[in-house]
């Protein structure tokens, strides 16, 4: 059931043996374009980071493929239960980097109201990208949950969950892909191995010869993909969806691929990553490899690619300028979302709150009365 | 009206739920065909069906997370935690996750589901199968905690809860499953949750309890009023979180005596709340200081259960100290 020999479409010199995708060019050069809006998003962070305007990125530099590449497989009406490191997914179904930097912001206009850290993003349209926690692993289970329901409700619909190497170690993990086997869920468990869990090298995750060979003791087929080929991730990713809208349950996908940053931007990685190691997988980077079959196709050229990344950077950085200026949330929405109606211990805090600021003349309640 | 116990008006109420509402679904250790260890979900799977009421595999965790899930996309599952003492695998999937879902996605997405699970002593159950761990939840802002000490209240709260947009857990005293009887309508019907109760009525004293408790301080409040001449006043807080504060306020300032009975530890436990809350907005009101009944703070003990729980003997010496200040 598990297969062990990694699945791979392009090599490194952007060749494929033969066209095993139905991707128009268009379509080829969206996955492109979302991939580099991810590289762009991520210097944009670094500099706003390390010039203390916002205070925490993940950088994903390196999984832009295993990301995109798996997006790609999803139709709008299926669900994401994303990582931290999963922004290609949202923005290849078309979040907005201004909705990404309103979180990055904290602001107002945040969907979270300022109420997580960034990176921790949460989107309704135009796909469900479930609201993501700090915990690790915990959202495995809650995929396999939110499969079963469109499983009991006869939809054809599939959740995905996204994890990494250290996710494995979890206890959702376990539970997750235990309940999944039991209920033969419509969920696709994605394994990004990118080598790291922030210190700590994939090799004192786990005892086992990689992780796609975990499926099999829960009932479920693990396959091992390259993550740094698109195409790749997307052909493997698509036929678990297909499997899974059959009805014939869940898959789990070890994405082999490399965290090219750092864990985040409070991490420095050169106290723990081998510097060589970094050279060798800087040689394998999914973008280049994905320009060179671009351009093997006739679809890409150097001007192109510095015209899409210009373009990118252009928007990444005027949303950040207009998240920049959106101001912060306002103080009721402390205590509003605890629950659905503000019970009465609420709005005594919430009221006293106010009144505080007020007196020091930092409130920021709209009208002048707490409105709640 | 039937007369119902406590575990029949806990089924009817799950019965009730799943014939209004076809997005219920229950499920559990051993709740399907068997009808869960209690017995609380008996028939349900010859009525609904598997689809509806169905077995899991033996994972705390795995139950609450995927709970999690199927409410996030519209479903409204209503798990069993066989015993409350087994909860704490899935306590990272309460606390972390059920219960911060609505906040943290700015009211996106929201987890209306029902944990139920037996808690508190008194069945020779030892450390594993006694404890009451209320108050760890109730630290935990965006859950719901219920507790029911009537067939009457448990129906109706039970529906309340299932009814609600937001996270509950549902503490079911197991030692008044089979022990109290009570009448209940057979029509759906709620108990408002955040309403406390007054099981009696007295001017001397009041006394906040619930759960398991609420038949021992009626007993200790009988021999008050028969062999003291103190007339209690006792309140049913029946939920937790968010708690009727002013209804506690309202109680306590009416005797200005006040003693807080729960089976749990008294070292921050639920009393400790209820003590401060009196403490900081009717502290000019009271007349003696307010006193806890508790669990011992330790562990739960097999044999001499009897000796931890608090019983009529320990809540009537409460009073007395209380009354006579």
């Amino acid at each position: 059931m598990t297969t062990t020999q990694l699945i791979s479409v392009i090599d490194s010199e952007g060749r494929v043996a033969k066209e095993e995708h139905s991707l128009s060019k268009e379509e080829l050069l969206h996955c492109y374009r979302t991939m580099i809006m991810v590289r762009a998003f991520d210097d944009v962070c670094l500099k706003l980071q390390r010039s203390g305007r916002i205070g925490f990125s993940i950088p994903n530099k390196g999984v832009e493929a295993t990301q995109v590449g798996a997006a790609s497989a999803l139709a709008k009406t299926d669900w994401i239960f994303p990582s931290y490191r999963d922004f290609g997914m949202a923005l290849y179904h078309g979040v907005t980097p201004l909705e990404m930097m309103h979180n990055m912001f904290g602001n107002g206009a945040d969907t979270s109201q300022g109420r997580q850290m960034p990176v921790h993003f949460s989107f309704l349209d135009p796909i469900r990208f479930v609201s993501i926690s700090s915990p690790i692993g915990t959202h495995i289970p809650q995929a396999v949950g939110a499969a079963q329901a469109m499983k009991l409700r006869g939809e054809k619909h599939v959740a995905l969950a996204s994890f990494g190497d250290g996710g494995t170690s979890s206890l959702g993990f376990h539970s997750g892909l235990n309940f999944a086997g039991v209920w033969k869920s419509p969920v696709v468990f994605l394994c990004q191995n990118n080598q790291w869990a922030i210190s700590c090298p994939s090799s004192e995750q786990t005892g086992s010869d990689g992780f796609a060979v975990k499926g099999e003791a829960y009932g479920i087929p693990g396959v091992q993909v390259d993550g740094n080929d698109l195409l790749a991730v997307r052909k493997t990713v698509l036929a678990a969806v297909e499997r899974a809208r059959r009805g014939e349950g869940s898959t789990l996908i070890e994405a082999v691929t490399y965290r090219m940053g750092g864990h985040s931007t409070s991490d420095d990685p050169t106290r723990y990553v081998p510097k060589e190691e970094l050279e060798r997988w800087a040689k394998k980077d999914p973008i280049a490899r994905f320009e060179k079959y671009l351009q093997r196709s006739g679809y890409w050229t150097p001007e192109l690619g510095q015209r899409v990344m210009q373009e990118a950077l252009e928007a990444v950085s005027a949303a950040a300028r207009a998240a920049e200026q959106t101001p912060p949330p306002k103080l009721e929405s402390v205590f509003t979302d605890v629950y659905r109606d503000l019970p009465a211990h609420l709005r005594k805090q919430g009221q006293e709150a106010f009144e505080l600021a007020s007196r020091k003349g930092d409130a920021s309640a709209g009208d002048g009365k707490f409105p709640l | 009206m039937a007369t119902l116990t406590l575990l029949q008006a806990v089924n009817d109420g799950l019965k009730t739920a799943m014939r209004k509402d076809p997005s219920v679904v229950v499920f559990g250790e051993d709740v399907g065909p068997k009808g869960g260890v209690f017995l609380a979900t008996e028939g349900l799977t010859k009525e609904f069906g598997k689809e509806r009421c169905f077995d899991t595999p033996l994972s705390e965790d795995g139950i609450v997370g995927t709970a999690i899930g199927m409410a996030l996309n519209g479903l409204k599952p209503v798990v069993e935690i066989q015993f409350q003492d087994f909860i704490y695998p899935a306590f990272d999937q309460i606390v972390s996750e059920a219960a911060k879902f609505r906040y943290r996605s700015g009211g996106q997405y929201s987890v209306p589901m029902v944990i139920r699970t037996p808690y508190g002593g008194g069945i020779r159950g030892g450390l594993y199968h006694s404890q009451s761990g209320e108050a760890y939840f109730c630290h935990t802002p965006g859950l719901k905690v219920v507790i029911p000490s009537t067939p009457h209240d448990a129906k109706g709260l039970l529906l309340a809860a299932i009814a609600d947009p937001d996270p509950v857990l549902f503490l079911e005293p197991k030692a008044l499953y089979r022990s109290v009887k009570g009448e209940v309508p057979e029509h759906e019907y709620a108990v408002e949750l955040s309403k406390l109760r007054t099981v009696r009525e007295g001017t001397a004293v009041t006394v906040f309890a619930y759960g398991a408790m609420i038949p021992v301080c009626q007993k200790a409040a009988e021999q008050a009023a028969v062999e003291k001449g103190i007339e209690c006043t006792i309140v049913d807080l029946r939920t937790l979180l968010p708690l009727d504060e002013e209804g506690v306020l309202e109680f306590a300032k009416r005797t200005g005596r006040v003693v807080v009975v729960h089976e749990a530890p008294r070292f921050c436990g639920f009393g400790g709340e209820i003590s401060a809350l009196i403490a900081e907005h009717a502290m000019e009101y009271m007349e003696a200081p307010i006193v806890r009944v508790a669990g011992f703070d330790t562990p739960f003990p097999n044999t001499l259960e009897h000796h931890y729980m608090p019983d009529a003997r320990r809540v009537l010496d409460a009073i007395e100290r209380v009354a006579s200040f």
